[in-house]
């Protein structure tokens, strides 16, 4: 009989503890796929953040090492130059990577390093119980945002994608969402062609996908999804930011 | 014969760990040590290494942390507000056993205080300086040839331990021109590099990381660190003695304090006074087991810092009411001259009714 569906040879043999519902395990998927489809699984090192994915290293089967609360991109910044032919990403949520590493990020970016980025977004610091991130939404009530986040008290989300997509080193800078199987299809060929620039040497890539987390959005799992494509999708929208291969 | 040379404190640094394999240099400037970086970002390039200016002292410390985690030695370097930013990364280092040489040039402060030479930053250095159950050996070198020596061995004890390394000196030390011999790389025997993350190839997958959820499993780690820590506190300790065989007052001064000591303690002697020194040179490990033993025959002794006194509390554990300490200091960035502490050496003598 063929097999038509199976595990990425990339992920260990272990069940994710993420919550149900929960976006980080389809990515952890795509991010294995694309290794196993680039045959690269023996020269990859990834780089988890803090926060919920802090994990990753117990799922995916390949070297990784984890960095210090928005350290990502200089931790991989630093393999990447101590080795160069290896393929070097991180795996950073909204906090991780738009407020307390911001500025590695933006640099990183800036330098062009031949890095690819995993910007995972959720709207909320997850791992800590829910609490307003720098991509919390306009009006939306998190732990420390209790009234709904009020731009004149804590300011506007931060989109640091189309922040990235402004500067001269980043070859590919895209954002896509989880909220429907097409669309998770469509993250998983940008994965792959952020890996691909940087296998050819183009620059910085950077894969933002937006992604449900139903605990601290006290949804359930399905209203999650739906949320993900009637709000997320209006304040972060999807599409190519840029691509240095298209004229 | 082996080539002697006049060389400044950060460059020779920089070349000593050039010559040690050091092939990744990190870092972000500040005065006084911006001559290192200078020196690296021509060097590297002539060996073929990476120099990267990193965005911040931040970014530069977590750069270090992927570099030794490739197995390359790697180093940054800083001076003190500048240091107080990579101690996140430090910790991690210490957590994760990655080597790594930290150099802080200390300057005056807290806060951004004053580029002169300081000694301000001792318990910072000796106590790990950032969060957690760590330790970090601390070298203090006192002349150029030193502290060529010391960098090119702190590679090796980085290596041994598998635990970062701090260089600690301060804005003098950086700066003075002594001439060198500069050695070539002793290759010594070095535990292989079996953690390091260099893509999985025809081996299992590995995971550098310092969390670790479980509390027994954590304690665990706690004390094989601390295990480790008591194998450097046997086999680190390093200092220098100087005319302290019939010394009835042991001044103890490390880095460039020690140097004006020194001066003082000559002025001192030909004054008819039989004053000594002992010079820590590792800072942690503490050389305890040393003062103990000066102080089964001298009952007088004087720490001398350019602070307002921080290793004193080391020599007090040290001699725990076995001998009288006094404690002298001069913090600010000020440099006293060896004749005010052979002036200070003088009063303690009198005040102390010490004779002989």
């Amino acid at each position: 009989m063929k097999k038509v569906f199976t595990k990425p040879k990339s992920l260990k043999d272990a069940p994710f503890h993420y919550c149900p519902g929960c976006g980080h395990s389809i990515i952890h998927r795509l991010v294995a796929e694309v290794i196993d489809e680039l045959g690269i699984s023996d020269c990859v090192i990834g780089v988890p953040p803090a926060g919920c994915a802090v994990l990753a290293y117990n799922y995916f089967d390949i070297d990784m090492c984890e960095a210090p609360h928005g350290r990502g991109c200089a931790v991989a910044t630093g393999f990447k130059r101590a080795q160069p032919d290896k393929i070097v990403f991180t795996y950073q949520g909204d906090g991780d990577m738009a407020a307390i590493g911001t500025a590695e990020t933006l640099h990183a970016a800036n330098r062009g390093e031949r890095i690819t980025a995993i910007f995972v977004n959720n709207a909320v610091y997850g791992m800590t119980g829910g609490q307003m991130a720098p991509t919390t939404m306009i009006g939306q009530k998190t732990t420390t945002s209790p009234f709904g986040r009020h731009p004149e008290v804590e300011g506007y989300p931060l989109l640091i994608t189309d922040l990235i997509a402004t500067l001269k080193g980043p070859a590919y800078v895209v954002r896509h969402s989880l909220a429907t199987p097409a669309k998770i299809l469509a993250t998983k060929k940008s994965i792959k062609k952020a890996f691909e620039m940087q296998i050819k040497g183009l620059g910085f890539s950077l894969v933002e996908v937006l992604s449900p987390c139903p605990t601290n959005w006290k949804l359930s799992a399905v209203d999650a999804f739906k949320f993900l494509e009637s709000r997320m999708e209006k304040e972060f929208p999807i599409g190519v930011f840029k691509d240095v291969t298209k004229g | 014969m082996e080539n002697k040379v006049l060389m400044k404190g950060t460059d020779a640094l920089a070349e000593a760990a050039i010559q040690a394999g050091c092939r990744c240099y990190f870092g972000y400037p500040i005065t006084p040590q911006n001559e290192l970086p200078e020196y690296m970002a021509r060097r590297m390039a002539e060996v073929g290494g990476v120099f990267l200016q990193g965005e911040s002292e931040i970014a530069s410390i977590n750069m270090v942390l992927g570099a030794a985690a490739s197995g390359v030695r790697a180093m940054t370097s800083s001076s003190s507000p500048g240091i107080s930013l990579k101690q996140e990364g430090i910790s991690f280092l210490a957590a994760m056993e990655l080597p790594a040489l930290i150099v802080n040039i200390m300057r005056g402060g807290p806060g951004l205080g004053n580029i002169a030479p300081n000694q301000g930053d001792y318990y910072q250095a000796t106590r790990g300086g950032g969060h957690g159950d760590y330790r970090t050996p601390v070298f203090a070198p006192a002349s150029i040839q030193e502290l060529y020596d010391i960098t090119m061995y702190a590679f090796d004890v980085a290596d041994i331990y598998r635990t970062p390394v701090m260089i600690l000196g301060d804005g003098m030390m950086g700066q003075i021109v002594e001439p060198t011999i500069c050695r070539k790389r002793q290759k010594i025997d070095l535990p292989p590099k079996d953690y390091i993350l260099d893509g999985a190839k025809g081996r299992p997958s590995r995971i550098i990381r310092s969390l670790i959820l479980d509390t027994f499993e954590m304690e665990e780690h706690n004390w094989k660190l601390k295990r480790k820590y008591d194998l450097m506190r046997g086999k680190l300790p390093q200092h220098e003695e100087f005319m302290v065989a019939d010394a009835k007052l042991v001044i103890v001064a490390y880095g460039t304090a020690a140097r004006i000591a020194k001066g003082a303690v000559k002025r001192a002697r030909k004054e008819g006074l039989s004053v000594g020194l002992l010079r820590p040179i590792t800072l942690w490990p503490f050389p305890t087991q040393a003062i103990q033993d000066i102080a089964k025959k001298v009952k007088h002794f004087l720490v001398f810092e350019m602070s307002t006194g921080q290793m004193v509390d080391d020599v007090l554990l040290a001699l725990g009411g076995k001998a009288d300490c006094e404690f002298y200091g001069r913090p600010g960035g000020v440099v006293p001259t060896p004749m005010e502490i052979t002036r200070i050496i003088g009063r303690y003598w009198v005040q102390k009714e010490i004779s002989g």
